[in-house]
Order: structure tokens, then sequence, then C-alpha cells
């Protein structure tokens, strides 16, 4: 496989669109958890009723299209290898979950990548829509247009009163997970973040690492998203999310302006030294390359480095990972073995740009 | 300081191992501990799911106790549709279908109010389909607040238009709610 080509599958072609405040905010998610009314819930299931529902979905909406989002991909889970299931989680297109009970599980995947339904996860669908930078509104329009579409075939669990019946009480009533991805390098060097946290936490919102629960903020790259799902309705919860989005990249710009004004050739000593080790080294592990990525991008925000494209962070995270690795070396590797083959694709990378 | 093992993550956990007088020390992330058996415990970190267990299980503690004290045993409540049981639903986390919620409907708000931050009841999307009367409901359900609004303020004149919209609305629907005002 080519470099480029390799490039190409780990970005998705929304991802290469632009979006408002898309120098901090990555990407916007909108995640819907819907079930099938007379269906046990996956937990408790029988395969042939998880069986039933996977081809349900599979002769209804396989290579269906529905608005922008052509070709709906029917992904059966349990004909991927390990390397090709990591690479879809690592795209965020699927879940650990997903990948984990794979016999009964399965994705519907469009041909741009930004919507994936998960079928059979921990409930029987969950819709997830991808926008580049902060959309939340557009992405929550798309999403229930699409969750329109697929109830035309599909009597819904619902009640009048908890709204969509999930099987977690933490997603019952809208069902909803809306999520925006930021990179705040400069409220985390100036440890202003971490005073924000809990403040942030006390409005129903969480602040996690890229990769979900439990993971750190890998990068300098958050995830922020709603807790609540019961009380208050969809528009109410992500106008809240994006209230305080907005609030984080005004501290964000203000940190970074001051940083520079304060403490510029600092700044500069740091860009340009993990630039150079990007640029050169020959073993990188996974933390070591998020630190160095998410500085360059920095200074590329920051007009620091000049004539590279801001977008190479979002690409460098996901090339970068040990899913995309071995999908590129086309075995398994060794962790020491990753090391250096993840350096030499960002050499590799990194020349392109000139 | 790196982890000895796998050279990836941070080492968090120091191991002192005396062999036949000998003694070694090593430094290691809690993964790599874990599948060198240094930690005895099978369990998985403290995670989200954990915590929210801990949540639902705040009501009955006796129930949680299998040593089954001869107190009088209260009948379990069991979902009719799927088999599951309350205790089992307090040890998962998860609902078995959706069935459950009516079965567990007397225990379960103090739950949503731990989770929801005191709410219990639903505002947001109503299924176009599964929920096509609930659609009107709520429509006339926000008229009607309309109407109260205008009365109060004595705006007659626009509140005699919201009060035409509500009876048009319940012309076609067929069944208006009890205690309407005619």
């Amino acid at each position: 496989m080519t470099l480029q080509n390799f490039i190409s599958e780990a970005i998705s072609p929304w991802m290469l669109e632009d979006g408002p405040d898309k120098d901090i905010v990555m990407s916007s998610r909108i995640r819907l958890a819907r079930n099938f009314a007379n269906v046990s819930y996956p937990i408790l299931a029988d395969q042939e009723n998880l069986e039933e529902i996977r081809s349900f979905i599979k002769n209804e909406y396989a290579n269906q299209s529905f608005q922008s989002y052509e070709n709906l991909e029917f992904v059966s889970i349990k004909d991927l290898t390990a390397v090709e299931k990591r690479v879809l989680v690592e795209k965020h297109l699927i879940s650990p979950h997903l990948a984990k009970y794979a016999q009964q599980s399965a994705a519907l995947i469009s041909q741009n990548e930004q919507v994936s339904v998960m079928i059979n996860e921990e409930d029987h669908l969950r819709i997830q829509l991808y926008f580049p930078g902060l959309q939340l509104k557009k992405a929550l329009e798309h999403s229930f247009n699409f969750d329109d579409w697929l109830e035309q075939k599909v009597n819904y669990a619902f009640d009048e009163t908890k709204g969509y019946l999930t099987s977690c009480p933490t997603n019952v009533g809208t069902g909803m997970r809306a999520s925006v991805m930021m990179h705040l390098p400069a409220l985390a060097m100036t440890n202003q973040i971490n005073r924000m946290i809990p403040a942030i936490s006390q409005l129903g919102l969480v602040v996690r690492g890229i990769y979900g629960e439990g993971s750190e903020a890998l990068g300098n790259i958050f995830q922020i998203s709603n807790q609540i799902t019961l009380g208050k309705s969809e528009v109410d919860i992500i106008e809240d999310l994006e209230s305080v989005v907005k609030q984080l990249i005004d501290h964000e710009r203000t940190a970074r302006n001051h940083i520079m004004e304060r403490s510029g050739t600092k700044l500069e000593d740091r860009v340009f030294r993990s630039y150079g080790i990007l640029q050169y080294s020959r073993i990188i592990d996974s933390k070591e390359s998020a630190r160095c990525i998410s500085d360059v991008r920095l200074g590329i925000d920051l007009g620091i480095i000049e004539n590279t494209s801001g977008n190479i962070l979002n690409e460098l995270m996901v090339l970068t990972q040990p899913g995309f690795l071995q999908h590129y070396a086309n075995r398994t590797l060794k962790a020491d073995e990753r090391d250096v083959l993840r350096a030499t694709i960002i050499r590799e990378r990194l020349k392109l740009e000139k | 300081m790196e982890c000895q093992e796998c050279h990836e993550r941070p080492a968090t956990l120091h191991f002192k191992k005396i062999n036949n007088g000998e003694e070694t020390s090593v430094s290691m992330c809690e993964d790599c501990a874990k599948k060198k058996g240094y930690m005895s415990y099978p369990e998985e970190g403290y995670s989200l799911h954990d915590l929210l267990t801990g949540l639902f299980n705040f009501d009955n503690l006796k129930m949680a106790n299998p040593s089954g004290n001869q107190l009088k045993q209260v009948k379990e409540l069991q979902c009719t549709s799927c088999g599951m049981t309350f205790s089992e639903f307090k040890k998962v986390g998860k609902f078995g279908c959706a069935h459950c919620y009516e079965s567990f409907d007397s225990r379960l708000g103090p739950i949503f109010r731990r989770v929801h931050a005191g709410n219990t009841k639903h505002f947001g999307k109503i299924p176009k389909r599964a929920g096509s009367d609930l659609h009107v409901k709520k429509q006339l359900k926000s008229y009607k607040d309309e109407l109260k609004n205008l009365i109060e303020a004595e705006a007659f004149e626009e509140a005699a238009k919201v009060r035409d919209k509500i009876k048009a609305l319940e012309k076609g629907h067929r069944e208006p709610e009890a205690g309407d005002e005619r």
C-alpha cells in the first residue's frame, strides 16, 4: 500500500471539509440510541433474535442512500480480522464494545463515513453522525432526519413519559449523546483545563480523553459531552453544550495569545523541537508522538510553522494508532516494532508537505 | 518512569520480589501487572459503570445480602416479558427489554433522579410512527399553555385564535382528554 492510499483510508471524507472553529474543534458528533419495541435488548436476547435484527437491517437498508449519505455499507463485524476491527474503532466508526461482541453485531456505514449505525451494540441501534468543526445544530438536524428515515420501518421502544427506552438508564429519554472533540493545548499548558473540568461537570457535561470513557487526553484532545438525557430536550442539551464549548474556545484563544505575548520564544522553541522530533526521530511511542503532533498543530494555528496543513493533526492522530500501523504493515506488530513504524510514517507524512 | 514490561504506559505500581533472599524490584503499569499475575483481583478498574451500579444499590441493602437472614422475604420484582429480576438489573445496571421499564416502574424514580439530575420525565423528540398520537397531545398542550398565558395577559383576541386552533386539533383527534374545557 502506498502512503498516499493509506492516508486517504485513515481520513474519513467528511474530515476534509471545512467547519466553523476547525482550528480548535475537530468534530461534532450526535449519537442516538434506539431499540426495537418487541425484542429483548442485546444483553439478554438470544442469538436468534439478534440475528433477525441484523438481517432485517441488512435487507432493508444495505446499499440504500438517504440524502447525502450514500451507499450505506453493511459491515458484518464477525467477518473482519482483528486489525480491521481495530481500524474501525480508531476511526470512531464503531465502538470497542461492538468489536468485542462481533458474533452478533454489525454496522451500517455511509460512503462518506459521516453516518454509522451500530447494530446490536448495547442497544439494538446506535446512530452516529459526525460533522467537522463546531456544528452541533446541523448534526442534530441531520441525525433527526436520518432517525425518522430509519423509523419508517422499525417500531421503536418508546414511552410517553420516559422517552426512548434504552438498555442503560443513563441513556433513557432522548437517547442522545452529543459530543465535541476539542484540541486545547494552551489550556492544558497553562493547567487551566484542570480547574475548568470540575465546573463543567457541574453543568451535566462530561470531559473525557479522545478514545472515550477512561481514556486520557492524549495529544491535548478533549471530548466534551452531555451526561443527562432525561428531562431536557435535545435542542436544550446541545445549546448548553455549545455554550460551554464556545467559552472553552474563547479561553483557549485567549490563553494562546497570552502565551505568544508573554513567552513567544519559549513557545516557538517547544513547537520547533517537537517538529524536529517528528521529522527526524527513528523510534517514537504513541504518547510522545501525540504530544509532538499537538505542539506542531498549535504551531501551525499560530503561524509559527508555515506551509503545513492544519489537517495534519487529525490525520496523524489516526495514522499513528496501533491498529492503523498494523494495517499498514499488514501483520501484527509488537510495541517496539510499532514505535519504529510510527516514526517512519510520521517522517514520510511530513515530507509530503514540502 | 515507564513500565518495564511494555515500555508504553507509565509505571504506576512498584513490586519487590524476594527470591532465595535475593531482592529484585520491578515497576510496571496496571495492565502489565495484571497480565504478569502481580495483582490477585480479577476486576477491571473502577469504571463509570461500577459507579452507576453502586448508585442503584442504595435502596435495599438487605436484598443484596445473600446469606438471607430469615426476615420476611420481599417478593422480588421481575419483568414479565424478558424475565429479568430487579436485583439482576441492579447488578448489571442495564434493562433486559423495553418492558422492564414498566415492570420496575415503582423503583425507578430514585434511580432516574440520581442519574439525570432530578429529572424523571422525557422532554424531546417523539418518534413519528410510534408516537403519532403523542404529537397531537404535545401540540395541544403547548396551545393550552399559550392560551392560559394569553388569558392571563388579557389578550383575548389572540386567545380566541388559539382556542380555535385547539378546537380544530381536537376535532381531528378522536379522543379529547378528560377535563378539557368545552
